[in-house]
Order: C-alpha cells, then sequence, then structure tokens
C-alpha cells in the first residue's frame, strides 16, 4: 500500500475497491473514475467516495450512476485479457438495469491498459476491453446505439504507481453515461 | 571505410570567395586557389594515416570560429556577422560532441582564423594543438537578407583540403548552414550518410500522470527551434513526418473518438485521414510519401490498412485478424512492411508484401516484440523487446541477430536518424512516469538525453532535408 500513498486520495479508494474483489455486490464503497479530461479531480472525488447518502444526486444522472454502482461501473481485466469474467459479469449486469431504468441515457465505455506496454498497442487493448464490456451490455439487452466504446491505452492511470497493484486497477473498462 | 566525396548537387556547390571577390555579386565564382599545398579535393579521399591509425569517432577536430568579410547585422537571433561566426561553429561542435562523434574541440579557445586563412590553413599552429582535422568557414550577408556559409574540411596531417561546400540560408534558417556543415564533416570522415540536418516530430507532456496533457511538437535534430503545434485541449499522440516535410500524421482525440489527423504545416490546418466512424491508430508513410499505413479498431480486433496520402481513395485493408495488428513500417524499397500482431497470443512481429500478401512472423527470441521500424538503409529493424522490462533492440529484417540497444526500466517506440545509424525512443520513469527522449548509436555505448522544454515522448524523425 506504501506505493499508494503518492497518489492523491482516489488512488487509494481505487485500490480498497479492488482489494475487495470489484465484485462490490454489498460495496458501501463507492469507485473514483471519473470523466478523464477535465479539471482537478477533488471537488468531483467527494461527492461520490465520503458522504453517501447526504448527497443526493438527481436520479438518472452521471452522479447518480456512479452513486447506484458504488464500484460497479468499473470491470477490470487481467494481464493482456480482456474477457469479460463472472464478476466483471455481475458489474455490467447491474449497469444494464440502470440503463434499463434510464432508456433515453447514453453511456460511453472507456477501455484502459496499464503502463507496461507499449502505447499503440495499449490503445488496441483498451479499445478490445471496451468493446467486450459493450458487447456483454448488449447481450443484456441495452441498445447498442446507446453505447460507444472509447480507449485511452495507457494514457489515463487511475492509479499512480508503478506496480502491480496499480496496474490491476488501470486495466479496466470504465462506464461512464452521458448527461 | 570508403571516403568519398560527397554528392553535392542539391548544395550550392560553393566555393569561398575571398574578400576580394565580394562584389563579384555571382555565387559560386570559383576563387583562385592556393595551388601550392592543395591536392584536388576529389581524389576520392584520404589513403592511410586517418582512416588506419585511429577509429575516426576519436579524430580530434578543431572548430574555429568561422570568419567574416564584413561585421554586419543580420535579421539572425544570434547578431551580427561575426557573432553568427561563431554561433555556426558552436552549433557544429555541439552537433559531434553530443552525438559522441569525433573529438571536437573550440571554437572557444582557438585561434580565430582570418578570412583569407579559411582557405589556407595555418597548418603548423594546428598540428601544435595536435588537431588531426581542422574545421574553418566563413560567413557573408547578402544585401537581400540571405545568408552564404562555406565550410571547409582540412587534414592537418596531410595539410590539405578535403572537403568544401556552402550554402545560401534565410536569416531564420541559419542552424541549418550549421548542421549542413556538421554533415559534411561527418559523411567525409564516417563514410555514412549525413544526418544532422533534419527534424523532429515529438509529443510534448505536461502535468500529472493521470491527466497528463499531451500535445503535437517540432524540433530540429538537436532540439532547437522548438514549437508547439496543438495547444494540448485534445489529446495528441505518436506523430510522423512527411518525408517532405509538408505534414505530420498524428492521432488525435479531437472529437472524443482518437482518429489519424493530417496536419498541414503550411496552412496550420488539419484533416481527418479516413472516415470510417472508428477508431484510426499509428500512421505512418510510405517512403516516397504517396501511401500511408493505419490500423482500424473494430469490433475489438485492429487491422492494418493502406490509403493514398492524396486523400480520397478507399482503403486497402491489409491484415485480416485474428487480434491486433498494429504499426506497419515500410521497408526502404517500399516493397515490404513489418509489422506487430497479437494473432498468436501475444506481441509479435510479422513481415508481409505492401500488398498484404505473405505475412510470416520473424520474432522468435522470447518475450513480446512491439513496434517495429524498417531502417533507412534497410538492413536493421528497430522495436520494442518486452520481458520485463522494456528495452528497444535491433534485429536484421529476417529476425536474426537480436541485439539489445538500451538497458532500462521502460524504453519504447524506436524511431531511426536519416541514416540509420542512429535510433531515438522515449524513455519512462518509474513512478513518476515522466517521459524523456533519448538517442543511442547502434554500438549501444554512447546514449544520451535529448533537450527539450518539458517531457517528451513518441519522437519520429524526418529525413534530412534537401
Amino acid at each position: 500500500m506504501s506505493v499508494l500513498t503518492k497518489g492523491p486520495a482516489i488512488t487509494k479508494v481505487g485500490a480498497t475497491v479492488l482489494l475487495a474483489g470489484a465484485l462490490a455486490i454489498a460495496g458501501c464503497k463507492s469507485k473514483p473514475p471519473k470523466e478523464l479530461p477535465p479539471e482537478p479531480g477533488a471537488p468531483a472525488t467527494s461527492t461520490d467516495t465520503g458522504q453517501m447518502g447526504s448527497g443526493v444526486a438527481t436520479p438518472g444522472s452521471q452522479a447518480d450512476f456512479v452513486q447506484v454502482m458504488s464500484g460497479a461501473d468499473t470491470i477490470y481485466f487481467e494481464l493482456d485479457r480482456y474477457d469479460v469474467d463472472s464478476q466483471d459479469q455481475i458489474a455490467l449486469a447491474r449497469q444494464a438495469q440502470w440503463l434499463a431504468r434510464y432508456p433515453a441515457k447514453r453511456a460511453t465505455i472507456e477501455g484502459h491498459a496499464d503502463e507496461r506496454g507499449t502505447r499503440e498497442y495499449n490503445l488496441a487493448l483498451g479499445e478490445r476491453r471496451a468493446n467486450s464490456a459493450k458487447n456483454y451490455l448488449v447481450s443484456l439487452g441495452v441498445d447498442p446505439s446507446r453505447l460507444s466504446a472509447v480507449s485511452y491505452g495507457k494514457e489515463r492511470p487511475i492509479a499512480l504507481g508503478s506496480d502491480e497493484q496499480a496496474y490491476a486497477q488501470n486495466r479496466r473498462a470504465v462506464t461512464v453515461t452521458i448527461d | 571505410m570508403t571516403l568519398r566525396y560527397p554528392t553535392l548537387a542539391f548544395l550550392l556547390a560553393l566555393v569561398a570567395a575571398p574578400v576580394t571577390a565580394q562584389d563579384g555579386a555571382v555565387v559560386g565564382t570559383p576563387p583562385p586557389q592556393p595551388a601550392t599545398t592543395e591536392a584536388p579535393a576529389d581524389d576520392g579521399g584520404l589513403t592511410g594515416s586517418v582512416s588506419d591509425e585511429n577509429e575516426w569517432q576519436d579524430l580530434g577536430i578543431a572548430i574555429t570560429t568561422f570568419a567574416t568579410d564584413r561585421d554586419v547585422p543580420t535579421q539572425t537571433n544570434a547578431g551580427s556577422t561575426a557573432q553568427l561566426g561563431q554561433a555556426i561553429s558552436q552549433v557544429i561542435a555541439s552537433d559531434l560532441k553530443n552525438n559522441g562523434l569525433f573529438k571536437p574541440s573550440g571554437p572557444g579557445g582557438l585561434p580565430q582564423p582570418s578570412l583569407l586563412q579559411v582557405q589556407s590553413p595555418d597548418y603548423p599552429t594546428w598540428s601544435g594543438r595536435g588537431a588531426d582535422m581542422l574545421v574553418q568557414g566563413y560567413v557573408k550577408a547578402g544585401a537581400d537578407g540571405q545568408l552564404t556559409v562555406g565550410c571547409y574540411l582540412y587534414d592537418v596531417a596531410l595539410t590539405r583540403q578535403l572537403v568544401k561546400a556552402g550554402w545560401q540560408f534565410a536569416a531564420s534558417d541559419w542552424r541549418r548552414a550549421a548542421h549542413k556543415c556538421s554533415d559534411l564533416v561527418y559523411s567525409r570522415l564516417s563514410g555514412e550518410s549525413p544526418f544532422f540536418d533534419s527534424k523532429i516530430a515529438y509529443i510534448a507532456e505536461t502535468g500529472p500522470k493521470n491527466r497528463r496533457m499531451k500535445r503535437l511538437a517540432i524540433m530540429d535534430s538537436d532540439g532547437a527551434n522548438h514549437r508547439y503545434l496543438t495547444s494540448g485541449q485534445a489529446m495528441a499522440l505518436t506523430p510522423r513526418y512527411s518525408p517532405d516535410y509538408s505534414r505530420i500524421l498524428y492521432l488525435s482525440y479531437l472529437n472524443g473518438q482518437p482518429s489519424i489527423y493530417s496536419y498541414d504545416l503550411a496552412t496550420d490546418r488539419q484533416t481527418l485521414i479516413a472516415r470510417t466512424g472508428n477508431p484510426t491508430l499509428a500512421p505512418r508513410w510510405s517512403p516516397d510519401g504517396k501511401w500511408v499505413l493505419y490500423s482500424m479498431a473494430r469490433g475489438g480486433t485492429t487491422d492494418i490498412y493502406r490509403i493514398s496520402s492524396a486523400g480520397g481513395g478507399t482503403p486497402e485493408k491489409l491484415t485480416n485478424g485474428p487480434g491486433i495488428n498494429i504499426g506497419g513500417s515500410y521497408s526502404p524499397d517500399g516493397r515490404q512492411i513489418v509489422f506487430e500482431s497479437d494473432r498468436s497470443g501475444n506481441q509479435q512481429i510479422y513481415v508481409m508484401n505492401s500488398d498484404g500478401s505473405n505475412q510470416r512472423r520473424i520474432s522468435f527470441f522470447g518475450g513480446r516484440a512491439a513496434t517495429p521500424e524498417w531502417s533507412p538503409r534497410g538492413d536493421q529493424i528497430a522495436f520494442t523487446h518486452i520481458a520485463g522490462n522494456l528495452r528497444v533492440g535491433v534485429m536484421n529484417p529476417s529476425g536474426g541477430g537480436m541485439r539489445h540497444l538500451t538497458d532500462s526500466w521502460q524504453d519504447e517506440a524506436p524511431t531511426w536518424s536519416p541514416n540509420g545509424r542512429i535510433v531515438q525512443f522515449f524513455r519512462t520513469a518509474r513512478g513518476s512516469g515522466e517521459a524523456s527522449i533519448w538517442q543511442v548509436d547502434l554500438t549501444g555505448r554512447n546514449e544520451r538525453r535529448l533537450p527539450t522544454p518539458v517531457g517528451a515522448s513518441d519522437p519520429a524523425w524526418g529525413p534530412v532535408r534537401p
């Protein structure tokens, strides 16, 4: 864990969730991933980490999605793999449920890789992972026209360390609904 | 080693005009040669002492301040013609020194030759200083703001001129004259093709690891004349200079989806290379600039396509899965393409004909192998070897003779110098993820970091400029 202290608070939360196995059914811990490009992460992160309950998100919003998923907005992959395993299926089923409740909502699935690979290949690998998640959601009845996939390769790590623990958190596909 | 008078077809084969010829106004008028000691410079090169007794890398080269006929202001950032003469020789000395080539000295601490001495060196002075070779030259400012620069290389022991050349440049391009002179010296003494007068496109990186800004940027081969081309609002990756330097292909997240754009350097406008509705990655030029290779991800598989660089036309699919096929690089004759595929289960390197036929794996040395780039000389393929750490390696085009050029935690994405003797790549620091551009020669001994104003990755080295 010591390695993780160099990152912001986000990182620790991410690690906890990962150790909990990412199945996150009982969860009660929320997951950090946020939309990527914009501003310093602090404000957005605090809404969905600490104060559960107090900050009630608008139903059907991305904040609501993050809160309801409590970690299940992200699935994780083994090294070099892109298959959806049983834990991922549980998370994706919860995503599909939410998406079924809000049929007008669209979502982008962001695929990522860890830093221990070459840049171009990791872009392709991230696309492959995002696509796996998308295909599984479609198999659960989500209209494919509501889903898009985008890869960030290794360019947007959520865990900042250079160790296996961080890599495991970064090999991921994150579903982000579009407000 | 063959020492030959370099082909100067593209140069303004200008011979230094002594002061008296200045009003002659016609550039290129041959001045009277001091016929006494001078053997013809184009007799096929040196024999004996220089090449036999020393490795050429060990030659001591004195680089003197370039002389001028009149110390007048110039439109350069270096100052007057006299100051420019000093700046040019400093650039030459840095070129040779930073690349581990020769043992350059000067211009500081050396006698300053007069304009007349530029063509008739004071050999005893230089042999007394232990110099093997002597570089001299001159700078003249034309009425139109153009600069004329002459460059001379002398063998001190043999007391003869080895090569000379001259160029005219706009004031803003004065550093190119220095690089041309470095190239002249390097080529004449090493027998290799030139490489200094060339440019590099790369990605400038700033900010924390999880929100790093990545901008398209360019610089000269020595890091000078740095310029950002994109603002950083959209992430930019993996640039490639066109062979004529008019355009740069690169990946941008401009519209959310990673796509290959062609950036026109004359107009600063950019266009999509192909409208596919799918992410496009890993752009590469054919050596003649007529074709572009890119990879397109679709439904979890990625394949390599070829399209005319002129735009329009139908993309031609060169690979057909399975898995990820990416990053094709043409052989210098344009007949073959080396690329990367994980069809065997992990990243390995394959070669195919340029129409996609005869695909075959060439990497069988353990670990994974990625980002192959065919040398402009054709004899080597540089790549990233992933076996624990990421290291830059080279192998021959049949996959044999693999050896590592670097040994660090994470080195990737090699790009060749125009003459195929040096490889640049980027190095990522463990933990911080700080990226920096490095280069190493084929011996693996001369490794150095390139000076960039901020973090830097994805170097793409263009050809020698005409």
